[in-house]
């Protein structure tokens, strides 16, 4: 199975793609400038509101059409597609987290004359990205399981290296879709883990109400 | 190329048929996924913990592989299977590959309910004597089932947004179309520009809609918390 390396690496790419994704949109939906909030619910709500596959399609064939430019490789148009979809869900866990902080705590900062950027960085981020945190989890392992659409437009991945094997020995079909399956449960086994143990991480030391 | 109005409108009647499709597609899987959820914790309340265990798996199975993957499976690997292969059209696929993907989740959803019913009700049911039947009848599902009816109301759309998947299998739905006028004409612009136009002008509306039933539903599970709170007060 020579697709593996293709599905890690779409997969993590995505990953930090969508996180950077999510911490922009969801700091621009709290921002005080209405047309930066503007903007990007536009931004969200249209990656939210349409599939994902429509949108890869989308990306891999209008946008050369429509500008004449290609966007770098098949593997970029796979991982741009991925990071701003989950990139606008992930948005919305981020904008919750953040306002889910009391508003004692931004008072305080205020009280203790911090900056605005400080009062971010160093008061509401620490207490906000560890409600993110299983949320994040969870989203990954939904990022995994996106990563096969990539071989609907032609990348090599697992499921592309099924799909052939698949077509050269029509018989053997059973077993290959069910060691590709195989391989993405494997590969989200870890995944499942680490939400878990997000999950307890996030809960622990934390006083309710 | 640029922009095209023309093609813009000489596509758009030949998608839009394929909007019937679709949007029947989707009702079909989530049918199909409600009616299966029920299963999935039916089986996992039987308190034998070699099942639970086994049902338990099998759940994180098919919910953390890629639906398109077992769409694949079923449209092109079960018909193999001597014995019990079948072969099955693209849109029954569908309905099992993506009913049964998403039934997982909607179990989940009815077990949070179930699980949201509190402990003296469970109790109270037996003080007061009620069969099976009726405890779950008259008890517990009438108090189950209403918070779950956001949830539920979301897997909808999310199910709307998946089901063009099935467009891999070649279900005509309004992807296919619009691939399929795209290859024919080369021009995919237009027609994948409309498909995503449809898809949130339905999607959007209806994710306002199950907010709005959301906050509502909230703001009643808080009154009548209220109302207890001043009740345990007084009492």
């Amino acid at each position: 199975m020579r697709g593996f390396n293709i599905t890690i690496t779409v997969l993590i790419a995505s990953a930090i793609f969508s996180y950077l994704f999510a911490f922009i949109a969801g700091l621009c939906r709290i921002s005080e400038n209405p047309i930066i909030r503007h903007v990007t619910a536009v931004y969200v709500e249209v990656f939210r509101g349409t599939s994902l596959i429509v949108q890869l399609f989308w990306l891999y064939y209008a946008i050369p059409m429509l500008f004449g430019i290609q966007l770098g490789s098949n593997w970029w148009t796979g991982v741009i597609a991925i990071a701003l979809n989950y990139g606008a869900y992930m948005s919305e866990v981020v904008r919750g987290s953040i306002l889910a902080i009391s508003k004692g705590q931004t008072e305080a900062a205020i009280a203790l004359n911090m900056s605005k950027f400080q009062r971010m960085r160093l008061i509401i981020l620490p207490q906000a990205v560890r409600m993110m945190l299983p949320e994040f989890g969870n989203y990954t392992i939904q990022m995994l399981k996106a990563t096969s659409l990539v071989s609907l437009i032609g990348m090599t991945d697992i499921l592309y290296y099924g799909d052939i094997i698949r077509s050269s020995n029509l018989s053997q079909a059973p077993i290959v879709y069910f060691l590709v399956l195989i391989f993405y449960f494997l590969l989200a086994l870890p995944l499942i883990w680490l939400t878990r143990k997000a999950e307890s991480i996030s809960k622990k030391g934390v006083a309710s109400g | 190329m640029k922009w095209n109005w023309e093609t813009f409108f000489d596509a758009l009647p030949f998608i839009l048929p394929g909007l019937g499709v679709t949007v029947g597609l989707t009702f079909a899987c989530y049918l199909f996924a409600l009616v299966f959820g029920f299963f999935w914790t039916f089986l996992r309340r039987i308190p034998i913990r070699t099942i639970n265990w086994t049902v338990t798996w099998v759940m994180e199975f098919i919910r953390s592989t890629p639906p398109l993957v077992q769409l694949f499976f079923i449209y092109y690997a079960w018909p193999m299977i001597p014995g019990i292969g079948v072969a099955l059209s693209p849109f029954t696929s569908a309905i099992l590959g993506l009913g049964i993907h998403f039934s997982t989740y909607i179990g989940e959803i009815y077990r949070s309910g179930i699980e949201s019913v509190e402990k003296g009700q469970w109790e109270a049911a037996k003080a007061l004597n009620f069969s099976t039947v009726d405890k779950w009848r008259k008890i517990i599902l009438p108090q189950a089932i209403p918070p779950t009816i956001p949830m539920l109301g979301n897997y909808l759309i999310i199910m709307f947004k998946e089901v063009p998947l099935a467009s891999t299998i070649g279900v005509a739905g309004i992807l296919l179309m619009a691939n399929t006028y795209g290859a024919r004409n080369w021009a995919y612009l237009e027609p994948l520009t409309i498909v995503g136009i449809i898809f949130l002008l339905l999607s959007y509306p209806s994710a306002i809609l199950i907010n709005k039933l959301e906050k509502r539903m909230n703001r009643r599970f808080d009154k009548e918390m209220a109302f207890v709170k001043e009740e345990v007060k007084n009492a």
